[in-house]
């Protein structure tokens, strides 16, 4: 009994921390599934989001200002991930790796050479803040990061449905008929890194105010969260949610499912220095799942259909 | 007016690989020519249409289409004069997207992209008219995955998003090699429908010599990165494959087998 009402004592922590993740997991999506690229800058962006917003704020500037100037900073790490992609030629993941790299270097720099940089609660105003996840106000950290998620979507949404919008949707789709048809595929790849890690750094700024400092690891392995969100998204809401809105949404609760199932191994007594190989174990097994569907399961033939689909961009992928 | 003058093309140059595809070739298109290329593997006629519509730079030599050099444009820059349709159903569409979203994009084509709706109401009207036109359904279908047609209904829905604005010039890269023998005929068909009714300057590549002689008024056959055999106007309404095999004497299996 005692592991229940432990786990539920912890729930509202763990919502709050998925629905924060689950921004950053948007953004994710943007570059994984939109653009069709693995974009590994987000483990640099990750930390970076929140260093920009915790120094600005330390240095008295008001929260939205540092929240703006965190989106800004993240959108400015993709455009080099785009400029080192497309007009130095490098591997996408490579080139996501390079920008992760000199980030490191950056984000110490933006934190005045320290690993870790704390923010009281008490001095400044934070949006969210770990303590007032229990509360039943305006301020509780799942209520705010709820609100963000909604704008995210709503915004993204409109912005997928305009004329540049879709054409960054054909770029991810099918590069050789986007040129055809006009469209320019290296600019639309750089603008759509750039908003991703807006996005992530956004997500990021929120996350330190959330646990009340900046860290220079906060995006270690940040990346394989992302993705367990989306591919968990996917693999529980992809039936119902066809919409482009409610995937990004799945995305956001597959990023809370994820920090639950996180949430009741802890509770169930691991360690929390074991978490890195219970997410990638986690990531593995929602990985698996589409693949071992469409390769054992065979159900009616539509979603046959849409499973070969898949497959076959997986392959000219790895082609 | 397309022209081509003195365009050489060599891949892998300075390797073993080293293979010279296109080999000082000239070659001028009236408006509203509808040329057929001819020729075995490797003669050059997909690097010919991947040249003018700029999938890769010439070596050297000069691409020009009524008036404006194309040479040195990108790719995306000179599709706003292009109609383009290729050999796999697969590479003229996006898949995951829906029939009015391909046709969106399509008739964007030469436009800017800004912030404006990605398809309009009036658009779908427009497209739900031309989809009707190719007589297989699709325009009760407009919010279907592409992924989910047919390869033959894909290579429709690819000719008209490549015609949708009117194209100075259409390239048809063996755009019915993939398609079963049925399919290929509707799809040839349609072609020449809408080549016909919109008067395009159209350059179709063929493996097929029965549809090259059928189709078009003139007949271009490549050999070795140029242009060996140019039949047009009265003798082209003539002839036959036997004319063609016989006055030529080519040597291709491909070719042969496909007639």
């Amino acid at each position: 009994m005692e592991f229940f009402s432990d786990l539920l004592a912890a729930l509202p922590g763990a919502v709050a921390q998925g629905l924060i993740w689950g921004l950053m997991a948007i953004g994710v999506y943007i570059t994984f599934k939109v653009l069709d690229l693995a974009d590994l800058t987000v483990d640099g962006t990750m930390a970076t989001g929140g260093a920009v917003c915790i120094v600005m704020m330390m240095n008295g500037a008001n929260v939205w200002v540092a929240l703006l100037c965190a989106f800004i900073a993240g959108m400015l790490a993709g455009l080099v991930t785009g400029i080192l992609h497309t007009f130095m030629g490098i591997p996408a993941i490579l080139a996501g790796i390079l920008t992760q790299l000199a980030l490191f270097s950056i984000n110490l720099r933006i934190m005045d050479r320290k690993a870790n940089m704390a923010i009281n609660p008490d001095q400044y105003d934070l949006l969210v803040s770990l303590r007032n996840v229990r509360r039943m106000t305006l301020e509780n950290p799942i209520f705010v990061a709820a609100v963000f998620t909604i704008l995210a979507i709503a915004v993204l949404y409109w912005f997928f449905g305009t004329s540049l919008g879709c054409s960054i949707r054909a770029t991810g789709a099918n590069p050789n008929m986007s040129r055809a048809q006009g469209i320019n595929v290296s600019f639309n790849k750089v603008l759509g890194l750039m908003i991703s890690n807006g996005i992530v750094a956004l997500s990021s700024a929120l996350y330190c105010q959330y646990q009340g400092f900046a860290d220079i690891n906060a995006g270690r392995g940040a990346i394989v969260i992302g993705l367990a969100a989306v591919i968990i998204g996917e693999v529980v809401f992809s039936r119902i949610f066809q919409n482009f809105a409610l995937k990004l949404l799945s995305v956001s609760l597959g990023a809370v499912i994820y920090y639950i199932v996180i949430q009741i191994v802890l509770t169930a007594g691991l360690d929390t220095n074991d978490l890195k190989l219970i997410t990638a174990a986690v990531v593995a097994v929602f990985l698996a799942i589409p693949y071992w569907k469409s390769k054992y399961f065979h159900g009616h033939a539509k979603k046959r259909a849409a499973g070969e689909v898949t497959a076959r961009k997986e392959d000219d992928g790895n082609a | 007016m397309l022209e081509l003058k003195g365009i050489y093309k060599t891949f892998n140059a300075g390797t073993v690989n080293e293979k010279r595809a296109i080999d000082g070739l000239d070659l001028t298109l009236e408006n509203g020519d509808f040329v057929t290329v001819i020729g075995g593997n490797g003669a050059g006629k997909s690097t010919t249409l991947n040249l003018i519509a700029g999938v890769y730079p010439v070596d050297a030599g000069l691409i020009r289409l009524n008036g404006f050099n194309l040479t040195h444009l990108p790719e995306h820059k000179r599709a706003r004069f292009l109609g383009r349709v290729f050999q796999d159903p697969m590479m003229g569409t996006a898949a995951t997207m829906g029939i009015e979203e391909n046709l969106a994009l399509a008739y964007r084509r030469g436009r800017s992209r800004g912030l404006g709706s990605g398809i309009t109401n009036e658009e779908r009207k427009i497209y739900r008219e031309r989809l009707a036109t190719l007589g297989l359904g699709l325009e009760d279908r407009m919010t279907s995955k592409v992924g989910l047609l047919s390869g033959g209904q894909r290579q429709a829905l690819t000719l008209l998003m490549a015609t949708l604005q009117k194209p100075d010039l259409l390239l048809l890269d063996e755009h019915t090699a993939a398609l079963d023998p049925k399919t290929a005929d509707k799809v040839l068909q349609l072609t020449e429908e809408i080549v016909a009714r919109d008067n395009l300057t159209t350059l179709m590549v063929t493996h097929n010599m029965k549809n090259a002689i059928q189709y078009g008024n003139r007949l271009i056959m490549m050999d070795a990165g140029r242009v060996v055999v140019d039949i047009r106007g009265e003798e082209k309404k003539h002839l036959t494959v036997r004319d063609l095999l016989e006055k030529f004497n080519i040597e291709n299996d491909r070719m042969l087998l496909s007639e």
